[in-house]
């Protein structure tokens, strides 16, 4: 079988095409590329080079990884195509481990707060 | 073509889904392998500003027993090409799964190759950071920070490991012309496997090394 896939046969298969899967990968990069810089000016050895950004810097930082979470399901793990049960089985236990990090964050920061009012 | 047929390879037994069983078990399995991550990143996330003693991950530590002083622990330069060589063996393994599923051998021995070669770097990579933070100090039940730190990322680069030995199987299959097109959902399985270790590092990788 040639190497060489028409349009056609693309679009019968379901899956996106190295072009599209290359396409991501610059993506992903420019994002984690990203992800470093925010670092360097709010922390690093540029720190303060666009002002203080600690306060937007955790939820900058959180937004650029669930997008890049978001590309690899959707795109590499083919999510976007496949049948809607796979992303079913996937992201309901996706959702209770979120829920379970943030339960235990707000129980631990709750058990602080306690603790340093003397309770 | 529906969705049902994209899911469904060819030479899979009937099943009441219209799925391919084997296909829906990984998928079941990487959904169950986010609740344990999901369970170590909490803890990492609680325990890491606990420690009573150094090293800590962004700040230097005076021993005020010894007055030694303890570096900070955390080096964002070599972690960070460990990170994008492993979201481009991701981009690979796509490719080599698009080569097996068009019976393209070069396509996928080419690709699959240079997956395992990112995978193998990751693999050295982070046994050279564990060495190195061992000798700055940092173990398993020196503190907090560090037996959260070597258990999450322990665990993540054990998966990792686990992924190269699959990924080298399905090489030495593809080799021996054992891996057909229609035999192309061996290496669709462990390419996801791969990619959800490569989803499960982008959450680490900001969490653990960047986030302070």
């Amino acid at each position: 079988m040639t190497a060489h896939v028409t349009a056609a046969e693309e679009h019968a298969h379901g899956h996106p095409t190295p072009g599209t899967y290359t396409k991501v990968g610059l993506v992903l990069f420019i994002l984690t590329a990203l992800e470093v810089a925010l670092y360097e000016v709010t922390f690093g050895e540029h720190a303060g080079a666009l002002g203080d950004l600690r306060q937007v810097f955790v939820p900058m930082l959180l937004t650029l990884s669930a997008a890049k979470f978001a590309l690899v399901a959707m795109f590499y793990m083919h999510l976007k195509q496949d049948n809607r049960l796979f992303t079913g089985v996937f992201v309901f236990p996706l959702i209770i481990a979120a829920v379970v990090i943030l339960a235990l964050a707000a129980l631990m920061a709750y058990h602080m707060a306690f603790s340093k009012s003397g309770g | 073509m529906t969705d049902v047929a994209h899911a469904a390879p060819a030479g899979h037994l009937e099943t009441s889904t219209g799925l391919d069983s084997r296909k829906l078990a990984i998928w079941t399995f990487l959904g169950s392998e986010c609740m344990f991550f999901a369970s170590l990143i909490s803890t990492y996330v609680i325990y890491r500003h606990r420690s009573l003693v150094g090293p800590f991950p962004h700040t230097a530590w005076t021993d005020p027993a010894t007055g030694q002083v303890y570096e900070p622990i955390i080096e964002i330069p070599l972690v960070t090409v460990g990170t994008a060589l492993l979201l481009f063996s991701s981009l690979f393994i796509v490719l080599a799964l698009y080569g097996a599923q068009r019976g393209n051998r070069k396509m996928l021995l080419g690709w699959l190759g240079a997956t395992i070669c990112c995978g193998l770097f990751f693999v050295g990579m982070q046994v050279y950071e564990f060495t190195h933070f061992v000798h700055k100090g940092l173990t398993l039940q020196r503190n907090m920070f560090g037996a959260s730190f070597f258990t999450l990322t322990g665990f993540h680069g054990t998966h990792v490991s686990i992924g190269v030995i699959w990924l080298i199987t399905m090489f030495v299959l593809a080799l021996r012309k054992q891996l057909p097109p229609e035999n192309a959902i061996n290496l669709e399985m462990a390419a996801l496997y791969w990619h959800f270790v490569d989803v499960v590092w982008i959450i680490i990788f900001p969490v653990v090394y960047l986030m302070q």
